[in-house]
């Protein structure tokens, strides 16, 4: 069976073709991807599927202005509506750098929650 | 009266873009007027990631994008001033520009960079015809109050037009616990990237329905429901194909129109079909010195375009502010 | 006890409200909206009539002739966007022509001073973009437009400004009439007054009802219109009317006063008193008419599109005066076209009608007739922008983009009296969200401005009527 899926790693959107081969080094045969991140973007959506998380975070003290913030690369998918749960419950506290961890190693995946924007 | 070599109207990508890429061109005297408290434009609220891939070959957010520039700006020792707001540009590149501590102030400019961006299709423009509550907001709208003030627009959600910002936003109001129930599109196409076709909305199992539309918005306060309809090749919605849906917010993302008024008070020659400035291979308009770069002078896909746009229009400056001493 | 209570805070309302504020009374205006002028006075075509339609010894031709001489005072004692650029009627036909002269020689018997017809050819001097079909047409010297909500709203600030008190949000349920006095029951409570005014508008025939037995009926008549962007302004530079037929009134295309062209309305009588809905084929209909008028109207140009109700009475008159039941309870009702034409006259007799009832009214002293001027940043000299900019910062601060709207303006018409309380409330005054982009960039920051000065949440700011909430609460 051949599955298709679009490529969400990059602005292009490789129309990717993914196939179960016993006798391939991944278990797959990955087709119509122009570099090799879509190859890695495929065989993760059939092992284990992980999605880049953005979203805001509270600042203390500061009303009506939210800290963007992004994990620095994807974790589980299924994960991710949990994950925004625990993600309200954080708030910055100023001065922030971008690049600052708001959250560490999340759910053991070594992926870190990051500051997005710098705010003094 | 103070006097600059270049004057770049907008802080957003293509005006940062540009006076960096002039002063990279050998141009000392040069300022940066932003409308927001804050330079970056639109990218501050565009929280999503996906920008830089071809300028920085990394994947970011748009704050991140955004803030990377600034740097840039801050490092070359570009002035800039934001809170300040430009009401007109002659035509001898004058501007008539306030700011809420300088007040109001008049400064002259060898060479002016358009940079101003774009604004959305509103409602109106659309004519949709019902009536008139709260919760019908343009994409942006939403973006801006949910990513940068944290405040949610709506609970149940159906979005017109399926340009990548609708789609971002059917992800991000579905992240923050509202219910997306549609994404409508009146063209047999999605106008939004596929990846975000399977990103935002195929993650999160909401539809989208081509070749339909809405054609009536009920509810006397706020919205109580839309009616969606497909439509005919005319793109006029068939009636027999009517459906009632019930939300409490309509999101609208159909389309962005260069912002081109202050390009006029100028006397800039503006382009019928992109609603953008003529411009020539320099980026430079009818009126000699005045460049345009970015969204305003046609919407672009991906800002990583827009950014190498805004380089050619620095550097074109600089030649031509070079030229004349 | 009240000396007098007025029911509605629209036009009229006002109007009499501010005529009242002359005298020293104690007057309480009752509202059921959050703000003045939300009903027909919000949703019309803003036009003066010069008053050459209304049939002879009508209370339409009375109070519209005289009414219209009244603007000019009114509007710069209280600093209200008013023009006098005159209106066409336009004839297509013989019959057309016909109805023109009869138009002219009604207008002469009303008293309509400034009154001409002209040919095709005299017609292409004063408005090039006429139809090519238009043979003829009355002009109107007198003819004009007008800010109505802002005029409306200026009248109650002044009113209030001068004693008159204002209850917003309060609905009258009930009136009980005693020996002497109303007992007027509302969702807020009971009020009681020696005169009782009806100025509901739509409404006017329930609050008639409770009281008089000598019933009315009200009837919306919906009409539909487009808002064309101020690039369109140079299409026409007067009123321009279609000669009414025997199928139908024609719709209008007019400048407004803030350079912006309107065009409609169509006249449907509805059900429904809060149907506000616009409909594609309706303004279809009124699209197609109007280029009959007017060649190529730019309606890609078009900002928005709503309908207005008019307040239509059954006798086809405009119901003013004392009901002959009930003393001292007075009917406005049915003021339909040419009802805000006709505004200041009626806002004069009806308190000239009022202090007669009430007897020995003393002058109310230190009456003042005119308001703080607001200030229009956008109409500053650049000197006097600086100025205001160094006396208060917020004047440099530019909230609406597309009409130049500062946020000293915002909270300038927050903070007056009958000042604003929804962001729909303060684009009624001082416009941020009318341009083009239709608040899209400017609303997050009026609903900010809104939960700062009015010191309530964002969550409780309203977009126009008490439900319209625009946020649902915090994302975190």
């Amino acid at each position: 069976m051949i599955i298709e899926k679009t490529c969400i790693v990059c602005p292009i959107g490789c129309h990717l073709k993914i196939e179960k081969k016993q006798n391939s080094e991944s278990g797959y045969e990955i087709t119509g991807n122009n570099c090799p991140r879509g190859e890695k973007y495929a065989l993760k959506e059939m092992i284990n599927p992980e999605r880049i998380v953005t979203s805001t975070i509270k600042i203390k003290d500061l009303k009506n202005l939210m800290l963007p913030v992004k994990t620095t690369d994807g974790i589980p998918k299924d994960k991710v509506l949990d994950f925004m749960k625990e993600v309200s419950n954080y708030e910055a506290i100023r001065p922030i750098k971008r690049g600052d961890i708001i959250i560490e190693n999340i759910y053991g995946t070594g992926v870190n929650l990051v500051a997005a924007k710098t705010i003094n | 009266m103070k006097n600059y070599d270049l004057v770049v109207v907008g802080g957003g990508p293509a005006g940062l873009g540009a006076a960096i890429k002039a002063r990279e061109n050998g141009i000392e005297n040069i300022l940066v007027l932003e409308r927001d408290h804050e330079l970056g434009g639109i990218l501050n609220q565009c929280i999503h990631n996906g920008f830089g891939l071809h300028v920085f070959n990394e994947e970011l957010t748009g704050p991140e994008y955004a803030e990377i520039f600034v740097e840039k700006l801050r490092e070359s020792k570009i002035e800039y001033r934001t809170n300040t707001f430009v009401l007109n540009i002659s035509n001898n590149k004058v501007l008539d520009i306030i700011n809420d501590e300088t007040g109001f102030e008049k400064i002259e400019a060898k060479a002016v960079i358009l940079a101003m961006g774009c604004r959305e299709r509103s409602r109106g423009a659309l004519k949709i015809p019902g009536t008139r509550p709260s919760g019908v907001l343009t994409a942006g709208t939403a973006q801006r109050l949910v990513n940068i003030n944290g405040y949610n627009v709506g609970k149940e959600i159906v979005i017109l037009g399926s340009g990548d910002i609708g789609l971002i936003m059917a992800r991000r109001l579905t992240l923050e616990g509202a219910k997306v129930k549609l994404v409508l599109e009146i063209m047999d196409k999605p106008s939004g990237l596929e990846r975000n076709i399977n990103q935002c909305l195929n993650d999160f199992d909401i539809p989208l329905r081509l070749s339909h539309t809405i054609s009536d918005i009920k509810g006397n306060d706020r919205v109580e429901s839309v009616v969606v309809a497909q439509v005919d090749e005319n793109l006029n919605p068939i009636k027999s194909t009517e459906e009632e849906i019930k939300c409490d917010t309509l999101i609208l993302s159909v389309g962005l129109i260069p912002e081109n008024e202050l390009s006029k008070s100028a006397g800039v020659l503006i382009d019928s079909k992109s609603n953008g400035p003529i411009v020539d291979e320099n980026l430079e308009t009818n009126v000699r010195g005045i460049f345009a770069c970015g969204n305003v002078l046609h919407v672009h896909g991906l800002v990583d375009n827009v950014t190498k746009e805004s380089y050619i229009a620095g550097e074109k400056a600089a030649d031509y502010i070079k030229a004349l001493a | 006890m009240f000396d007098v209570i007025v029911i509605g805070s629209g036009i009229i309302g006002s109007y009499i409200s501010r005529e009242l504020s002359r005298y020293d009374l104690d007057v309480l205006v009752l509202e059921k909206e959050n703000d003045v002028a939300n009903g027909t006075s919000k949703a019309n075509t803003a036009l003066v009539h010069a008053g050459y339609d209304a049939k002879p010894n009508t209370n339409m031709a009375k109070f519209n002739v005289l009414g219209n001489s009244m603007f000019d005072k009114v509007c710069d004692e209280l600093y209200v966007p008013f023009k006098r650029p005159g209106s066409l009627v336009l004839g297509f036909n013989d019959s057309d022509k016909n109805t023109i002269h009869d138009l002219y020689e009604k207008g002469i018997k009303n008293g309509v001073p400034g009154l001409s017809i002209l040919d095709r050819k005299q017609l292409l001097e004063l408005e090039p973009n006429i139809g090519d079909d238009v043979i003829i047409a009355l002009h109107a010297a007198t003819g004009g437009i007008v800010g109505p909500w802002e005029l409306a709203i200026a009248l109650m600030e002044n009113a209030m400004d001068n004693g008159v008190s204002l209850n917003l949000n309060t609905e009258v349920i009930d009136i009980i009439k005693q020996e002497s006095s109303f007992l007027v029951k509302t969702n807020q409570g009971e009020f009681e007054s020696k005169i009782l005014i009806n100025a509901a508008g739509l409404f006017a025939d329930t609050i008639n009802n409770m009281v008089s037995n000598e019933k009315i009926t009200i009837n919306p008549v919906a009409g539909e219109y487009f808002l064309l962007d101020k690039t369109a302004q140079n299409l026409v530079s007067r009123v321009v009317f279609q000669c009414p037929s025997e199928t139908s009134k024609g719709v209008v295309v007019t400048p407004t006063v803030h350079g912006n062209i309107v065009v409609g309305p169509d006249s449907i009588e509805i059900l429904e008193k809060e149907d506000k809905a616009t409909h594609k084929d309706r303004l279809d209909f009124i699209k197609n008419k109007a280029l009959k008028s007017i060649k190529n109207i730019p309606f890609n140009e078009n900002i928005t599109n709503f309908t207005g109700l008019r307040a239509s009475s059954t006798t086809g008159d405009f119901i003013i005066g004392e009901a002959k039941d009930v003393k001292g309870f007075i009917n406005v009702a049915g003021i339909k076209s040419p009802g805000l034409s006709s505004a200041p006259a009626i806002g004069l007799y009806v308190s000239n009608l009022a202090v007669n009832i009430l007897g020995d009214v003393k002058e109310n002293s230190s009456f003042n007739p005119r308001r703080k001027k607001p200030l229009v940043f956008n109409d500053l000299t650049d000197d006097e922008k600086t100025e205001i900019i160094k006396k208060d910062k917020k004047y440099g601060n530019i909230i609406c983009r597309c009409e130049t709207v500062s946020e000293g303006e915002i909270v300038d018409c927050i903070k007056r009296n009958a000042g604003a309380t929804t962001v729909d409330g303060v684009k009624k005054r001082v416009r941020p969200g009318m341009g083009r982009c239709q608040g899209g960039f400017c609303m997050p920051r009026v609903v900010e401005i809104l939960s700062r000065e009015l010191n309530i949440p964002m969550e409780e700011v309203m977009k126009n009527s008490k439900s319209s909430y625009i946020l649902t609460g915090r994302t975190k």
